[in-house]
């Protein structure tokens, strides 16, 4: 896709997803928003994926660790058709398979997760198992900063570094807030890129809600052969959303109707900006 | 006396296994020469990882092995593996459903002058209450050999606990039927019923003995899979034999007795008696002399058998 194309799709993948959370009552809608443009990129341009054959062996691996912001990437998986649109209808609904953390009975879905700290070993693992049976698809983790506090993501961290596993990337939604605060107040992370590039990786600092920067950083992956790549990605939570930038509380805070008519003229302003710019159709 | 412990045993038998099965792996947590997997290790360094001391990582690394169709044993001091990757057992590999094959060793008060820290007598209760998990204590170096082969081809996370010293016999060979989930009687008795898992079945198997030459009959049954439990093993026993006795090394609370007790209670009330560790500060010392303290011998389990029976 042409990037004004893809910029496009994030604001609707934001549309959708600010959507579905106001009809759930549930949510956590800072996160979801900050991460869209990531899963934009990788979804509709990086990822090698097949959506009618999930479990495609050569597939490029998602694993969403901070499992939370699910809420995105439900949106991003019913627009690429691992399952009909109409089911994110059901998002949050009594025994419904779309719940408030990822969830591999879900196509599309390689493993549960929402406990955090869980991801990037798991993702180690899969990203050794291809080593060892010499085949090329590659795992992208995505990691919150709060999440950063948990021990096991530097057991992980060790690991992949030791394994030389430069197939695998850990991609931090670095948009500074956690439900209590600043992240820095709660338990201060600086220097974050510092601290990975100590454990042997790889790091690239990028704007993460810009898809330049996002596009070029990705596919630039193995930038350096035999290490695994941290993508530390600079973002904005409640991105998209004036009222909702920067502020702790919409973590998971719940639009209410007149929240989201403001937001969803806000996106579709983007939109018909960026078509106009982009004369894209 | 045997003179290999069922560690030991695991090892040998994957080394068979894995020649014709490259997806077989063994992780290990610093821990390759207390699981006794150096000679794996060595044998087949691409089928091996090595993950230092992070069980968190160790549990995790191992489900997304398996995610990508690999069959991972996760060798690791039980104590370590069972309580501080709960969670990563609980989210990766149970709820998941990744083919991760949780080996804990030196189980049970195995570790027994090392104390608390190393005493792994909570993860039976631990493991139980982790749907979809499955839990097996094998009795001696015959039942591990046929465990270990039967893990290989079980699709599903299961929780081994092992002893670290090698262990008396209870059978001759591996020439008797094994199946996780089915219970043995390993020996026939109509008096009492003696359910024991592990290295207690010996233990059961001696107080049967003794009280054999007292006159009384007792049953012994191997429980060696406490979960999914054989509850109509239990049934029958209540049934056929009026009284039960459970022996464990483990905490009475959550483990093998408990799992006897909710099985009886619902199904056929009858006296029971759960012997195991009680609740309270560890004991240091052998494992023998632990055992012995807390009245797992035979000679014990024989005074518990009179007291149910005069009743």
């Amino acid at each position: 896709m042409e990037i004004q194309e893809l910029k496009v799709k994030a604001s609707q993948i934001r549309m959708d997803l600010l959507t579905i959370i106001h009809r759930a009552k549930t949510g956590h809608t800072g996160g979801s928003l900050s991460n869209t443009d990531i899963l934009t990129a990788l979804y509709y341009e990086i990822m090698n994926i097949d959506p009618a054959n999930s479990k495609w062996e050569d597939r490029d691996r998602f694993i969403a660790s901070k499992g939370h912001s699910v809420e995105s990437l439900w949106c991003v998986l019913a627009d690429r058709g691992f399952f009909p649109r109409e089911e994110l209808e059901t998002y949050s609904q009594f025994g419904t398979r779309l719940i408030g953390h990822p969830n591999n009975k879900v196509p599309g879905i390689e493993m549960n997760t929402g406990a955090l700290g869980h991801g990037l070993p798991i993702s180690v693992g899969m990203a050794l198992a291809a080593k060892r049976d010499g085949r090329s698809y590659r795992v992208f983790c995505l990691m919150g900063d709060g999440e950063q506090a948990e021990g096991s993501n530097w057991e992980a961290a060790m690991a992949g570094a030791h394994y030389k596993l430069d197939n695998l990337v850990g991609i931090i939604d670095r948009n500074r807030l956690q439900i209590s605060g600043s992240t820095e107040e709660v338990m201060g992370l600086e220097p974050l890129d510092e601290k990975w590039a100590a454990f042997g990786w790889n790091v690239v600092s990028i704007n993460g809600n810009d898809m330049e920067e996002l596009l070029q950083a990705f596919r630039a992956v193995p930038e350096v052969p035999g290490k695994p790549t941290l993508i530390m990605a600079n973002t904005t939570k409640g991105k998209g959303v004036s009222f909702a930038e920067n502020v702790p509380a919409w973590h998971h805070h719940v639009p209410n109707d007149e929240e989201l008519a403001l937001a969803l003229s806000e996106l579709s302003a983007s939109i018909e900006e960026l078509t106009q710019k982009g004369q894209v159709q | 006396m045997n003179k290999i412990p069922n560690r030991q045993v695991i090892c040998d038998t994957l080394l068979e296994l894995a020649k014709d099965d490259r997806d077989i792996m063994v992780l290990a947590s610093d821990s390759r020469g207390s699981a006794a997997m150096a000679p794996f290790a060595n044998t087949f360094p691409e089928q091996f990882v090595e993950v230092g001391i992070a069980e968190q990582n160790l549990v995790g690394m191992a489900a997304g092995l398996a995610h990508s169709g690999k069959k991972p044993f996760v060798t690791s001091p039980a104590c370590f593996l069972s309580m501080r990757s709960i969670e990563q057992i609980k989210v990766d590999v149970a709820y998941s459903r990744t083919n991760v094959k949780l080996i804990g060793i030196s189980g049970g008060v195995s570790y027994g002058a090392l104390g608390m820290s190393h005493h792994s007598v909570q993860d039976i209760a631990v493991a139980r209450a982790i749907p979809g998990l499955a839990i097996v204590l094998p009795a001696d170096r015959h039942e591990t050999k046929k465990l270990t082969e039967a893990l290989v081809k079980y699709d599903g996370g299961v929780y081994v606990r092992i002893g670290r010293n090698p262990v008396e016999d209870v059978y001759e060979s591996d020439d008797y039927p094994f199946e996780i989930g089915k219970a043995v009687i390993v020996q026939e008795g109509s008096d009492i019923t003696i359910i024991a898992a592990g290295e207690t079945v010996r233990v059961a198997l001696d107080a049967a003995q003794a009280l054999a030459e007292s006159g009384v009959s007792a049953r012994v049954i191997n429980m060696h899979t406490i979960k999914p439990l054989d509850e109509e093993a239990i049934i029958a026993a209540a049934r056929e034999t009026g009284r039960i006795i459970t022996v464990e090394e483990h905490s009475i609370y959550g483990g093998l007795g408990a799992a006897v007790a909710e099985v009886v209670v619902q199904h056929h009330p009858v006296p029971m008696k759960v012997l195991g560790i009680p609740d309270e500060p560890a004991i240091a010392g052998k494992s023998a002399e632990v055992f012995r303290h807390y009245g797992l011998t035979g000679d014990n389990i024989k005074q518990v058998a009179f007291e149910l029976i005069n009743k």
